[in-house]
Parts: structure tokens; sequence; C-alpha cells
């Protein structure tokens, strides 16, 4: 059976300099892959190349056995991939409520849209108290939660995040792994990119370790957790 | 007392249309950041259309009031479409380029449909036909005709649709979001370019409807009517903070107001020193307009 998601020799160039050199990675259907780096390794990179919203400089993105390298991110939606960008990109002049309905542009069924608007208020009651307030307002933690509904109001059947974690609190992030974990439980695909290697291995059933661009390690998660490679580099230890 | 009500009056009609303008202004700069100047012209274009559409079927014995919808509708259409056609072929290959670029196309673009209107109408003063009536309606002191009555209510019910559909509709929630963030609006699978498309027709719709508004209350259209009108109602959205829509119909009506109860204490030859007067002050107090309300947006 074809992986959810197969990357081949992916590319990406920022003018001549080579961000990312080549790497392959898969990710299978129900299985929650997570691709860890510091800070300027290509993780972002790797997802924007992925995402349409640059076009990759050479390699093969397959989606279910589909090639869907280098299209435009519009058009990925309605085969089912969702992502929740760096930095999170909520609609800030938009409330709460209109953020997730935007998710799920691409579908025309709204009464089925409301209810799962409502199974997301059910997941996450802090977005519930303030579904009328401008996203802009919300904490850095709420407005990663508010991504990643919207995102799953797009019913994935692969969901791509960026460093959800980034600049968060640990109750915070604590709190939005969680979230992960219920939605991964549902069946949801999940490719992680993540700096917190703990946190992301701990949640993963496969790793793959990015640095300048290249993939040097690979792996289950609970055999790179105890990689003393992955942990001098990354665990603090 | 008396004269003061009356201009009030006028300037409300006057500041209504200017309004419909500064919003085809406004919306296209909310969503692309770019000063459209052709927007004036696409005014021009509905009044030139319409006049010659109404005059065209009344020949053919058509009665007034279906001669001025057919000829709203022709000049909607004409203008959607020229709208369109512009953002399509002279600004869009500019979207990434240095914002001196696409503001210098649109001047282009601007002279462009001048010209354009030259070949299809000629250099001519056009009178526009009396479809609605302009005979004097006395209230009191104030004197209207039931043209401007149109006018007006015309203007604030395009207005109140125009709220209702950005802020209330899935095609005007998408339209808020490209204005915000056009990377992200894509991961939603929102076609942008679609969504800005729709801007530009909206826009370039209301511009018909105002220049057939300018048109019948003067009773006359020509190829230069669209560069002052463009001038003043792109002060008018820049007063009321650009890229805001209810700035740009405040902007509208208070230049409108200023510029007709100036009109008690100067000359009629320097009403138009009064846009710009505004402009001027604005921009030297108030640079983000009079509405420039910013949501904090944190990280
Ligand atoms: N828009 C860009 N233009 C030029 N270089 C970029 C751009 N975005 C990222 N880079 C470079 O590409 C490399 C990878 O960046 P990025 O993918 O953002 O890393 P990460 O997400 O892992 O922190 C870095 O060296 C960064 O400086
Ligand atoms: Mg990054």
């Amino acid at each position: 059976m074809n992986p959810t998601l197969d990357v081949k020799k992916l590319q990406v160039a920022y003018g001549g300099i080579k961000a990312i050199k080549g790497i392959d990675f898969h990710v299978d259907e129900g299985e929650l892959v997570t691709l860890i780096g510091a800070n300027g390794a290509g993780k972002s990179s790797t997802l924007r190349a992925l995402s349409g919203l640059i076009k990759p400089a050479g390699g093969k993105v397959t989606y279910k056995g589909q090639d869907i390298t280098g299209i435009p991110s519009h058009a990925l939606v309605g085969l089912g991939i969702a992502l929740c960008p760096e930095g999170r990109g909520v609609f800030a002049r938009l409330n709460v409520h209109e953020n997730l309905l935007m998710g799920a542009y691409a579908r025309n069924d709204k009464a089925q849209i409301l209810t799962e608007v409502d199974e997301i208020y059910t997941m996450i009651p802090r977005l519930k108290e303030r579904t009328l307030q401008m996203a802009g307002t919300l904490s850095g933690g709420e407005q990663q939660m508010l991504a990643i509904g919207r995102a799953m109001l797009a019913q994935p059947k692969l969901l791509m995040l960026d460093e959800p974690s980034m600049g968060l609190a640990p109750l915070m992030v604590e709190k939005i792994f969680e979230i992960i974990r219920m939605i991964a439980k549902r069946g949801t695909t999940i490719l992680l990119i993540e700096q917190n290697a703990q946190l992301a291995l701990e949640h993963a059933n496969r790793g793959y370790v990015l640095e300048s661009g290249e993939i040097t390690l690979t792996g289950d998660a609970k055999t790179l957790l105890a990689d003393p490679r992955v942990k001098a580099a990354y665990l603090g230890g | 007392m008396d004269v003061l009500l009356q201009q009030i009056v006028n300037g409300l009609v006057v500041g209504s249309v200017y309004a419909l303008v500064a919003l085809g202004y406004t919306m296209v700069y909310g969503i692309l950041q770019l000063i459209n100047f052709a927007h004036g012209e696409i005014v021009m274009i509905g009044g030139l259309t319409s006049l010659f559409a109404a005059k065209g079927l009344l020949a053919m014995g058509a009665p007034p009031l279906l001669a001025l919808l057919v000829a709203i509708l022709a000049a909607m259409i004409a203008c959607a479409v020229i709208g369109v056609l512009i953002e399509r072929i002279a600004y869009r290959p500019l979207r990434n380029a240095p914002r001196l670029a696409p503001l210098i196309t649109a001047i282009g673009v601007s002279i462009l449909l001048q010209q354009l209107a030259i070949l299809v109408f000629g250099r001519n003063y056009f009178s526009f036909p009396e479809l609605i009536s302009k005979a004097p309606i006395v209230f009191g002191h104030i004197t209207v005709t039931l043209n401007e009555i149109v006018i007006l209510l015309t203007s604030f019910g395009l207005m109140a649709a125009l709220l209702w559909l950005v802020h209330n509709t899935k095609v005007g929630t998408a339209m808020r979001a490209t204005a915000e963030n056009q990377k992200v609006a894509g991961l939603m699978g929102i076609d942008i370019n679609k969504i800005i498309a729709i801007t530009f027709a909206i826009g370039s719709g209301l511009g018909a409807i105002a220049g057939v508004m300018v048109a019948s209350n003067y009773g006359q259209a020509h190829y230069y009517m669209g560069f002052m009108l463009g001038l003043k109602a792109f002060t008018a959205a820049v007063m009321g903070g650009i890229g805001n829509l209810w700035g740009a119909m405040v902007g509208g009506l208070i230049l409108g107001l200023v510029e007709n109860v100036g009109l008690i204490f100067v000359r009629g030859d320097y009403k138009d020193i009064f846009a710009f007067v505004v402009l001027v002050l604005v921009l030297i107090f108030r640079p983000q307009g009079l509405i420039g309300e910013r949501v904090a947006e944190r990280a």
C-alpha cells in the first residue's frame, strides 16, 4: 500500500542557497511522524515545499500515490491535506468562529460543518468561551488551539503542524500536545514538525532528525529518544 | 440657517457618491495594498456606458425607468469586466514587485482607459437624459429632486449591502481573510486569485453605479469626469483610513459635507480646494485616517 505522504529527494533553495538538500521521508496512514531539528535546520522550508507555499527546487512529493509536487496550496485542502503554519497564522481580525469556518472553506455541507465546529468547541472549551472574540486578541496558546481547530475543519486525512509549541509556556504546550494526541487517536495521520524534540518524540510513532537541510537520523520514536546522539544534541544531555 | 441645511443635504448626496467610489479604492487597497488609480476611470466608463445605453433604449421607445435599470446593469457589467481584466493583465504580474511598480502601472492604466474612452465615445460632453425627475421638490426651506433622493437612498442601500456581504457571507469572510494573510488564506483552500477578482468586480460595479449617479445628477458625462472624482474619492478613502470600509463611507460623506458647506463661505470655483486641504490636513495630523483602528496582533 502507498504511504499517505511520500517525500523523495526533496530540495528547497532560496536564491542559490540550498536550504533542503534532497531529503527522503514518509508518513504511513494513521501514523504520527515527527521531523525534529534545531532552529534553521529547514523544518519550515520542508513544510512550505509540501504545502505549495514555495516551489521545491527538486524531488517528488506523493500523497496516497498521487504526485502533488508543487501543487498550489489552495488545491491541497480538497485532497485532504491541512497545514497549521509556523506562527499559527490565525486571521487576527476575524473572530474565533469565523476563523474556524474558514478552515471549512472548501466544503459545502453547512450543517455538518456547524456540527464539527461544536465538536471543536467541546474538545477545546477555551475557544467556545471566545467564539466572538477577534483572534488577534487571543493568547499565543489560544491562537495555536484555534489554528489546530481550524485545520481540523478541513476534515484532513493528513494534518501537518509546524512547531505548535513555539513560544508557549510549558503548561500551554502540554495542553496543545493533549489536543494533538486526541486528533491522532481519532485516526488522523499527522506530520509534526518540532524543535521540542523530547515532547515530539514522546508523542510520535517515528521520527526524523533534520540537520542543515539533511536527514541525519531516523527511526522509532522510542529508539530516537534513547539515542545518545539525539540526547546530546536535542535533549540537553 | 436655511442655506446651511440646504448645503448639508447637497453634501450628503454628493458625499454618498464619493463614498461609493471610495469603497472601490479601499477594497482594493485592503486586499492588495495597491492604490488603483484607474478606479476613477472605471467610474467614468460607468457614466458613459450608461449614458449611451440609456439614450439607445429611449430611442427604441423604452420607458425611462426600464432604460435606467438596463443602463445601470450595462454599466456594472462593463465596469466589472474591465476591473477584473485590469487586475488580471496589469496588476497580477506585479503582485510581488516593489510597490512603486504597480503604482506607476495604475497611473498608466488610468491614462489608457481615458484614451480608450476617447476612442470609443469621443471627446464631447454628452448630456445624460433625465430618467428620474429633476423637478425641484420643496420641503420647508430645502429643495431636493427625486433624482437626488434616489441617489442618496441607493448609495446607502448599497453600502449596507456591501457591509452585510463582507461580514455575513462566506465569500465576504474569505475576502477579509485574504486581505489579512494571502498565504494562510490559500492554505484554507481559498483561491485568492478568485477572491481578488471578486473584489475588483464588486468595487468596479459600485464605481459603475456611482458613475451613473454623477452623470445623471450633473446631467452629463465625458471622458475626463473620472479624474477629479477619483481624486476626491481617494482623498475620502485616505481620510477615513484606507483599507477600512467604514472609513471610506464616513470619509466620503464628510468630504461631501465639507465641500458643500464650505461653498457658503467660498466662491464655487474654489470648491475643489476643500478636498485637498482636507487631504493635507489628514496626512499631517492623522495619517492613519479617522477610523484607523488596529486590532492587536499578539504572537
Ligand atoms: N524566505 C527565505 N529566504 C532565504 N532564506 C531562508 C528563507 N526562509 C528560510 N531561509 C533559510 O533556510 C534555512 C532553513 O530555514 P527554516 O526552514 O525556516 O528552518 P526551521 O523551520 O527549521 O527553523 C535557514 O538557514 C534560513 O535562514
Ligand atoms: Mg521553522
